[in-house]
């Protein structure tokens, strides 16, 4: 029975690979489950964007594109079952966004030569290049986003947070864990007292932990959610009636679905973002070449939203660094160790932005050997639930890396330690 | 006309009660050990290795784990999850305290640690039986999930509450880590299912199994036979969380490499076992491999049908790949009660008469 279901499976597999020569870009997607909130709009936005250089520009430095989906639904073994069913096609660079799927990913790549980039989420101390060779997760990280939220509590307090009480809630899983010993080192710092509540996958069950919330009082909640825990979340906020401005989001707690729900009470609750919100020239294109062509990954009403935008974001870091490494190396038909080099030369500067079509997409930064982590830099944005958009509060914050630096370091050497990995880049 | 007794005379004891009393039979498992030994090893990739025959096997260890004391002894579990997991951390901790030991002994004293565990989760099955012991056992699930959450000791104070595993070598050659090959994290599985399997059979046809046994299917009157009720069900939650404790610290360390509690070992996976054995055959040690293949599988082959070969898309075909399952899985139950094992057992008696069937 074994043997009948492989054979058949084999010759499904043989049969649908089709001919090489493409830069092949894997999608690890998720449409279904209880994040498939989350993953349609990012995965739209990151098919389109390629689509979108297939029809505007004929591919990228003359070579299409080709885009290999493959559902996770945020799941660790079907992520691993994708990665190994798609890493035979020449993928040049893996984005699977999940934190969980990223752990498993990080040592195959490395024994693959493959290049994995975790934009804003997988582990953080990647962005220590001298010891992650092939892990990079600029324009920011977790511990980068932890951070900034401090810093524009920091501001909005008169710079001082001693004797605040700040709550983070967050996903129980490696993805909300992260934060935590960050905030704690920057509790030390500016004495504020931090209470971390968990909550369990999937995370539609919260009023135990918001109960706690309501009779601590905490003077902010931050939230490191996804998926359907955000909904939740915002909704039992507003049943308790918490003051949503005092409610802060991480850049994965801070989309249009998230506090749709909620409706008017979710007014005035705010969240991080890495990457600039708004129409931008881009969108126009994509409409023009893909949504109109009928091309478009989804039904074409996500263009535009806070996911998508993300999502599209990432294709265009990934095709930058396409273009970098097609530079450097001379031919448009790189592998995936040219695009590992090409990522760690890649720029982006105003310039470029502009030129893209997409000013201050994002911050500027460039990716040195050593660090792969680049700005780290946020904005604060919140919701108009009138005009049921969001609204950047501030610009660009810089993160404290006077506190980041150290625990990246520690981290990714106990990780060299670990696996005998000697740091490069010397 | 070649599945039969006839000719194939028994003059002992021992041949007369062997497995696999028929020559056709017994030929035929001999050439599937060669094939998955001598074959397999030598033909198979990466693909193969990480997303199907590796879960297959892992997971036919704990659905025979699971099978022992559901389908053998009658005590109904929803604590397979969480008994994993005892397995996998139980891996990693002794992984990384003694990283010089074998990483068999390690895994079998996960094994074992699995086994004093499910003792400890065992016991209240003996004051109360069916869905209250379920219950009991949901219990422990949450329990343990939540405690390799709570506790850093157990995750060595990482920050993400990943655990991950290092490379560790059999005979100079990796089996955990990256630099797997393929054969040789498909061999060291083989291996466990292989000799797990064999005990497990042998196990449960001999007295202590003859005791589950007869706790499943009267503990009353077992009792006034003399058999110990107490005996027999903690050996029975003991050797089911030995094979399950090695399920999960495979699972962790040979194939997915890193795991996080919550998400890798979660209610559903105690489910989806469940469900393995129910597909598969409640009692039957063919049943758990059956089950297994079906809900491992069958997904993977849905998926390369719908998406590789018909190029429809990715959310639609997983979507379809549920119902698809799920419509399977009720036709299969509503068509044979007793699971895949028995559509076998059938499917024999008929190939013996085969082709004089009256």
């Amino acid at each position: 029975m074994k043997l009948k279901l492989a054979s058949v499976a084999l010759g499904a597999l043989l049969a649908a690979s089709p001919a090489l020569a493409d830069l092949v870009f894997p999608d690890l997607s998720y449409r279904t489950g209880p994040y498939a909130a989350g993953g349609i709009p990012f995965s739209d936005g990151y098919q389109d964007y390629f689509t979108l250089m297939n029809e505007r520009d004929g591919g990228i430095g003359g070579v299409k594109a080709r885009v290999l989906e493959c559902e996770t639904a945020y799941n660790t073994e079907k992520g691993v079952e994708c990665y190994e069913a798609t890493k035979g096609e020449g993928a040049l660079i893996y984005q699977p966004l999940s934190t969980g799927i990223t752990y498993q990913l990080i040592p195959k790549v490395e024994a693959d030569g493959i290049p994995l980039h975790t934009m804003g989420y997988g582990r953080t101390s990647a962005a220590n290049g001298k010891v992650f060779e092939w892990v990079f997760n600029y324009p920011a990280n977790y511990w980068d986003g932890a951070s900034v939220a401090i810093n524009y509590l920091l501001d909005a307090n008169g710079g001082d947070l001693s004797g605040k009480k700040i709550t983070l809630l967050y996903h129980n899983s490696a993805y909300g864990k992260e934060p935590i010993r960050t905030l704690e080192d920057l509790a030390q710092k500016h004495g504020y007292a931090l209470t971390a509540i968990p909550v369990d996958h999937p995370g539609q069950e919260q009023k135990s932990q918001w109960l706690q919330i309501r009779r601590e009082r905490p003077d902010y909640v931050i939230m490191w959610g996804w998926g359907v825990m955000n909904q939740v979340a915002i909704q039992e906020a507003a049943n308790i009636r918490f003051p949503m401005e005092n409610f802060i989001g991480n850049w994965w707690a801070g989309a249009e679905h998230d506090v749709a729900p909620a409706g008017a009470a979710a007014d005035g609750y705010k969240a991080l973002n890495m990457n600039r919100i708004g129409d931008l020239p881009v969108f126009d294109d994509i409409r023009t070449y893909v949504a109109d062509k009928g091309m478009a990954a989804g039904d074409g009403s996500n263009i535009g939203k806070v996911l998508y935008t993300r999502g599209m974001y990432a294709a265009m870091l990934a095709v930058e660094a396409a273009k970098t490494a097609q530079e450097i190396h001379g031919t448009p038909d790189i592998t995936a160790a040219m695009m590992r080099d090409g990522m760690e030369a890649l720029v982006m500067d105003a310039a470029k932005m502009e030129a893209l079509g997409a000013a201050g997409i994002g911050p500027e930064f460039g990716v040195t050997c050593a660090d792969h982590g680049g700005s780290g830099m946020g904005i604060v944005q919140q919701w108009n639930a009138s005009e049921g958009r969001w609204v950047a509060l501030t610009d660009y914050i810089a993160p404290d890396d006077a506190i980041i630096a150290p625990l990246v370091e520690e981290d990714s050497m106990a990780y060299a330690a670990e696996n005998n990995i000697a740091p490069r880049c010397e | 006309m070649f599945y039969r007794e006839a000719g194939d005379f028994k003059t002992s004891y021992t041949q007369d009660s062997q497995t696999f009393p028929i020559r056709f039979d017994r030929f035929r498992y001999y050439a599937v050990l060669a094939v998955a030994l001598a074959v397999i090893p030598f033909v198979i990739d990466d693909y193969w290795a990480s997303a199907l025959i590796v879960p297959f096997l892992i997971y036919a260890i704990a659905a025979i784990g699971l099978n022992i004391l559901v389908g053998y002894c009658g005590q109904l579990s929803l604590g397979t999850g969480g008994f994993m997991a005892v397995g996998a951390y139980a891996c990693y901790k002794l992984m990384t305290a003694f990283p010089d030991i074998n990483i068999v002994l390690h895994i079998v004293g996960a094994g074992l640690v699995t086994a004093a565990v499910g003792v400890m989760f065992g016991l209240p099955s003996l004051r109360i039986k069916g869905f209250y012991l379920a219950v009991a056992t949901l219990a422990a699930q949450f329990f343990l999930v939540w405690l390799f959450n709570k506790v850093p000791w157990f995750y060595n104070y990482s920050a993400s509450g990943q655990i991950s595993a290092p490379e560790r070598t059999v005979a100079g050659i990796p089996v955990t880590g990256p630099n797997t090959e393929a054969w040789a994290q498909y061999l060291i599985c083989l291996v466990f299912v292989v000799v797990l399997a064999w005990a497990a059979r042998n196990l449960t046809r001999g007295t202590v199994g003859r005791s589950w046994m007869a706790i499943r299917d009267m503990d009353i009157a077992a009792e006034i036979i003399g058999v110990n009720p107490l005996k027999a069900k903690l050996t029975a939650f003991a050797v089911s969380s030995f094979y399950i404790g090695i399920a999960g610290a495979l699972f962790f360390a040979v194939y997915l490499g890193a795991v996080e509690v919550g998400e890798a070992f979660g209610i559903q996976k105690s489910f989806l076992i469940l469900f393995m054995i129910i597909i598969g055959g409640l009692g039957s040690i063919f049943g758990s491999f059956a089950g297994a293949a079906f809900l491992v599988l069958l997904p993977v082959l849905l998926k390369n049908v719908l998406v590789g070969g018909l190029g429809w898309p990715t959310d639609l075909a997983a979507h379809l790949e549920l119902m698809i399952v799920g419509a399977l899985i009720i036709v299969f139950l509503i068509a044979e009660p007793h699971g895949l094992a028995q559509l076998w057992r059938t499917g024999k008696e008929k190939l013996r008469l085969w082709p004089f069937p009256h």
